[in-house]
């Protein structure tokens, strides 16, 4: 299908891209910053060759952002049919590179998720992420949510599940639970809001379980059923069964979360969890991750300690402090206004993904959006929410912002490939 | 994108409670990463009275390692050079390592300027090795210990109270004498860096270019009014004895030379072993740490019966001319004298009747018709007049160990005897510096002070001049004893009869030869665990004093036979600056063991 470089340029949606470039660019800075120390050399371009060059992440960094922009040439250029017709094909392919993985990989840092190709490490389960997104898209175009047709539920639900389950397999939790995200995209294409309600009541159960006194707990939702009951006697009448059923599951589980957090929990993970209701559990362990994290964040005040000045960061107080814990570095040397900025940012981004994804005429693109901008939410919302102490430490990276090449190229991809579908919807109408 | 929004919403309100609201954060960061480098400033140096330098301060070294840092170590090779078994090394080396890896750690402390010399130049062979100088304190006498005091490192004890709040475990700190009384002015003022350092604790340059850094202010010198060579004379004197001597110079309180027997010498407790060192002075039992002029509770002895006569003169209830006989049914007299005796005589003789009469006079008026309450009515007021002699309570010395003796009260007596029906019979022993009376040597130098000023002193004191002023203020203070010179003047006289009249229980003091007048009084201090203990207090020139001098020696019997020439030795010494030689055999004599029981009677 030729086009001319120029309409194609016309018809691409720039505000997108120029979010996307902004947002590239003030990570790089973050980066650097992060990564930057003050004994290095003055001028590191001009003293050093390149491989001792390739020691500093904000180096490296700059040829992943220069083969990310590469990267989006060949995104855009390809006719988004092929999205569409290629879409099992990519996810098969990442399902078996996925199975490989497994197998191959040496573990790091605990799990066996990082593909090593020469100086390069990638990790699979990062492009798990758009190939699960088109297959899910490629699928809801060719059924409807609405009707309820169970067999078509348990299919999303089945493609939906492999990839987190596989990634799971290979100790990634944060990757893995990535995958929920996708409710929220279902939810949009008609899933019953009902199943979003019941997961967020089960959450705050969970969490009320944690903090509360279990009598309590039972004492209350004893009395919510019996105000229920008693004041509607319609409720009484018909719903009586159901009712007392909600009733037996929600105490259950009050008094399950226990063996949950103790039995089904590993170790690492049920510490994460108690420290995020109390940092000071394990002052020197995982809360020392999430103490020193709000310090940095803490310290930046209204207005931050400046670029490059920020002490909590160039002193290495704060762990992994350019890839999952980067935010720590924005709160630090920007202050409030900064990481409001950025929230902000991202905040637009997610608008205009919304924006892009509702002018879609097809399904299967608009699908897409929603799932693009669900990941996007869900990798800043747990990643931001992580180091302010609102979630639980999750490795997952700040779109655009943490350092490393699989993520960037990842996130990349995600938005690039609904740029390109975007971009032919627009000649789709002028032709 | 609601839901997105209430996530972003919440964020923001979150950063804005912590970054803007809750300062702790900041605080954190900020002791996280910030350092606090106290600099220990040049301690004060201390001086004697001829401005000769007694206490200095030297460098010593101590060879530091970074764990990390040592790379392909030859042992062999460094233990040939430190002169150290390989085993120590290697034990240090281990030691160093479990405190930290990045930080140094001393391997071999306190090296001198000339072990240090071999070793420095072949360090540069020895990669994370270096040399850290610190300053020690270093003696250039070897007299005057327990004046002196010493410095060491700060006990856990003193870091709690309040005094030492901003010191930090490992700081020196004066530990006794005037090392200690002195600590702030001697410490001078610590200088602070703030030092900002990584996760690991390695520096990284100074905070906000050292906006908040103070410099180091030195220590201000302390200038003694002690004479070293006084001091070296009468140590020299004491040796081989138990005891003290004394000496003030009256017309300013400031101490000449304050000896303390048995001695030690100061650079005992400095430098390496010193702790092994000061076990061993702790377990001597001739207690060479005690400092007897200021904490030991001796008697009087008769020297006191010079404050009971002033009191008695100043109340009036004797006059000079008032005689007693020697009534040996009261108390029996030591010595056998002319007869009746008044004032003169009986200084002169140390007669014990007489006293035993004075004091009744002082205490018995007649106030209450019950003989029990005249009694305590009378020495009530007898001890307050006795104390206004700086007696019974501390005189407030610049060392801080000194204790305050006992003048007792009637409550005293009623404690002890559990009765409140006592009477003057009971206390007499008191009137000839017997009995439950106990002075300290400070105390009884300071008596002669007074006498030699005629009624008033100065708080004595070590230390006349701090940095470059005067003492401190409590010691410009003139106390007045509250007697009037007039009585002074009656018996001065008496007292020159002890050393220069003939018969005199104090004429082996007499220094007339070499055209000095003295005027002292001998005492013999009952001891009922042995010897008697000899003492002798005096002052001279008699006509316009420059040295007051109290000498006590344990178990020496009466003390005008070694105590008195011990204490004309030490006057002839200041005044003169010299001994005539026909005196020289008095100083062999009272340095061998043989003096300590020779007596000639009692």
């Amino acid at each position: 299908m030729p086009t001319s470089p120029a309409r194609y340029s016309r018809s691409l949606d720039w505000v997108t891209v120029l979010i996307y470039l902004l947002m590239v660019g003030l990570g790089w800075l973050s980066v650097y910053a992060a990564s930057y120390s003050p004994d290095a050399p003055a001028d590191p371009l001009r003293n050093l060759s390149f491989s001792e060059l390739m020691a500093f992440n904000w180096f490296k960094q700059i040829l992943w952002i220069g083969t990310a922009l590469a990267l989006i040439v060949v995104l855009v250029v390809i006719d988004y049919k092929a999205y569409d017709t290629f879409a099992f094909v990519l996810y098969g392919g990442m399902i078996v590179l996925l199975l490989v993985t497994m197998v191959v990989a040496r573990p790091i840092a605990g799990s066996r998720s990082w593909l090593e190709l020469g100086p390069v490490r990638l990790q699979p389960a990062e492009f798990a992420k758009f190939t699960t997104a088109l297959v899910v898209s490629r699928f809801m175009a060719s059924i409807n949510l609405r009707q309820q047709n169970f067999r078509d539920q348990l299919v999303l639900a089945g493609l939906t599940l492999l990839p987190p389950l596989l990634i799971l397999a290979s100790n990634e939790t944060g990757q893995a639970l990535v995958f929920g995200a996708f409710l929220l995209a279902y939810f949009r294409e008609g899933m019953s809001p009902l199943i979003l309600l019941i997961l967020a009541a089960a959450g705050i159960i969970l969490i009320l379980a944690l903090l509360v006194p279990k009598l309590w707990l039972v004492g209350v939702f004893t009395l919510i059923l019996g105000l229920v009951l008693g004041l509607n006697r319609k409720a009484l009448r018909h719903h009586l069964p159901l009712s007392l059923s909600v009733w037996a599951v929600v105490i259950g589980m009050v008094f399950g979360v226990d063996f949950f957090f103790n039995n089904v929990l590993q170790a690492h993970q049920r510490k994460r969890i108690e420290v995020l209701i109390n940092p000071s559990a394990d002052p020197l362990g995982v809360g020392w991750n999430v103490t020193q994290s709000k310090i940095a964040i803490g310290s930046g005040g209204l207005l931050g300690k400046g670029f490059l000045q920020g002490t909590q960061t160039k002193f290495d107080f704060v762990p992994e402090q350019s890839t999952d814990f980067i935010f720590c570095t924005v709160g630090e040397e920007w202050g409030w206004l900064g990481s409001t900025a950025v929230i902000i940012l991202f905040m637009v981004l997610l608008w205009r993904i919304l924006y892009v994804a509702e002018r879609q005429k097809s399904v299967f693109g608009r699908t897409y959006g929603y799932c693009v901008a669900s990941i996007f939410f869900f990798h800043f919302a747990i990643n931001v929410g992580m180091t302010i102490g609102l979630a639980p430490v999750v490795g997952i990276p700040l779109p655009f912002f943490s350092y490393g090449g699989s993520s960037l190229w990842s996130f990349t991809t995600l938005l690039f490939i609904l740029l390109g579908i975007d971009a032919y919807r627009k000649q789709d109408l002028e032709r | 994108m609601a839901i997105f929004l209430v996530v972003a919403i919440t964020f923001g309100a979150r950063l804005f409670y912590i970054q803007v609201l809750d300062g702790s954060y900041k605080l954190a960061a900020d002791r996280n990463t910030l350092q606090r480098i106290v600099q220990v400033p040049y301690r004060g140096l201390i001086y004697d009275r001829n401005n000769q330098l007694l206490v200095q301060n030297t460098p010593v070294y101590d060879l530091m390692v970074v764990p990390r840092e040592v790379k392909q170590l030859d042992t062999l090779r460094f233990c040939e050079l430190l002169q150290l078994p390989l085993e120590e090394v290697r034990e240090g080396l281990k030691a160093a390592r479990s405190y930290s890896r990045v930080k140094a750690s001393p391997l071999v402390q306190n090296l001198s300027t000339r072990e240090l010399a071999t070793i420095q130049d072949n360090l540069i062979d020895f990669p994370g090795f270096s040399i850290k100088a610190r300053m020690a304190r270093s003696y250039r006498t070897e007299n005057m210990a327990h004046a002196l005091g010493y410095v060491g490192s700060i006990t856990p004890g003193l870091l709690q109270s309040e005094r030492f709040a901003k010191y930090l475990p490992g700081d020196f700190v004066g530990v006794n004498g005037l090392e200690s009384f002195y600590e702030q002015q001697l410490m001078g003022r610590r200088g602070v860096q703030y030092k900002m350092v990584n996760v690991r604790g390695i520096e990284k340059g100074a905070f906000r270019n050292g906006e908040f850094d103070t410099l180091s202010v030195a220590g201000q010198d302390l200038h003694t009014s002690i004479d070293i060579e006084l001091q070296k004379y009468g140590e020299m004197l004491m040796k081989n004895k138990r005891g003290y001597i004394v000496a003030i110079e009256p017309k300013t309180g400031e101490i000449l030379a304050m000896v303390s027997a048995p001695a030690y010498e100061p650079s005992i407790l400095t430098g390496k072993g010193m702790g092994n060192r000061y076990m061993e002075l702790q377990n001597d039992t001739t207690k060479p740490l005690f400092n007897r002029p200021l904490m030991a509770k001796y008697s009087p002895g008769s020297v006191f019966k010079v404050v009971n006569e002033l009191v008695a003169l100043q109340m009036g209830v004797v006059t000079p001319q008032t005689a007693f006989d020697c009534n040996w049914k009261l108390v029996r007299c030591t010595h056998r004298h002319e007869y009746p005796s008044n004032v003169g005589i009986a200084i002169k003789q140390s007669c014990n009747p007489y006293f035993y009469q004075v004091m009744r006079a002082a205490v018995l008026r007649g106030r209450s018709a019950n003989r029990f309450e005249d009694s305590r009515l009378g020495l009530a007021d007898w001890r307050n007049k006795v104390m206004a002699f700086g007696l019974g309570d501390k005189l407030g010395v610049d060392i801080r160990s000194e204790i305050g003796g006992l003048v007792p009260s009637p409550e005293y007596y009623d404690k002890r005897l559990k009765t409140r029906r006592w009477n003057y019979k009971t206390v007499y022993s008191l009137s000839i510096g017997q009995g439950e009376l106990s002075v300290t040597g400070l105390q009884m130098a300071n008596i002669m002070a007074i006498v030699a000023n005629r009624g008033w002193y100065y708080t004595p004191h070590f230390v006349r001049g701090v940095g470059t002023g005067g003492p401190l203020p409590q010691y410009t203070v003139r106390h007045t004893v509250g007697v009037d010179a007039q009585h002074f003047e009656a018996i001065i006289p008496g007292m020159q009869a002890v050393v220069d009249g003939r018969g005199g229980t104090g004429e082996n003091a007499s220094l007339l030869d070499v055209g000095i007048s003295v005027a002292g009084k001998t005492g013999t201090v009952q001891n009922y665990h042995g010897e008697d203990h000899a003492t002798f207090a005096a002052f001279a020139p008699a006509e316009d004093p420059k040295i007051a001098i109290a000498v006590f020696i344990e178990n020496a019997g009466f003390g005008g036979s070694s105590a008195a020439p011990m204490a004309s030795l030490m006057m002839e010494k200041y005044l003169r600056g010299k001994v005539a030689p026909w005196r020289h055999r008095w100083e062999v004599w009272l340095q061998s063991p043989a003096s300590r029981f020779i007596r000639r009677h009692r």
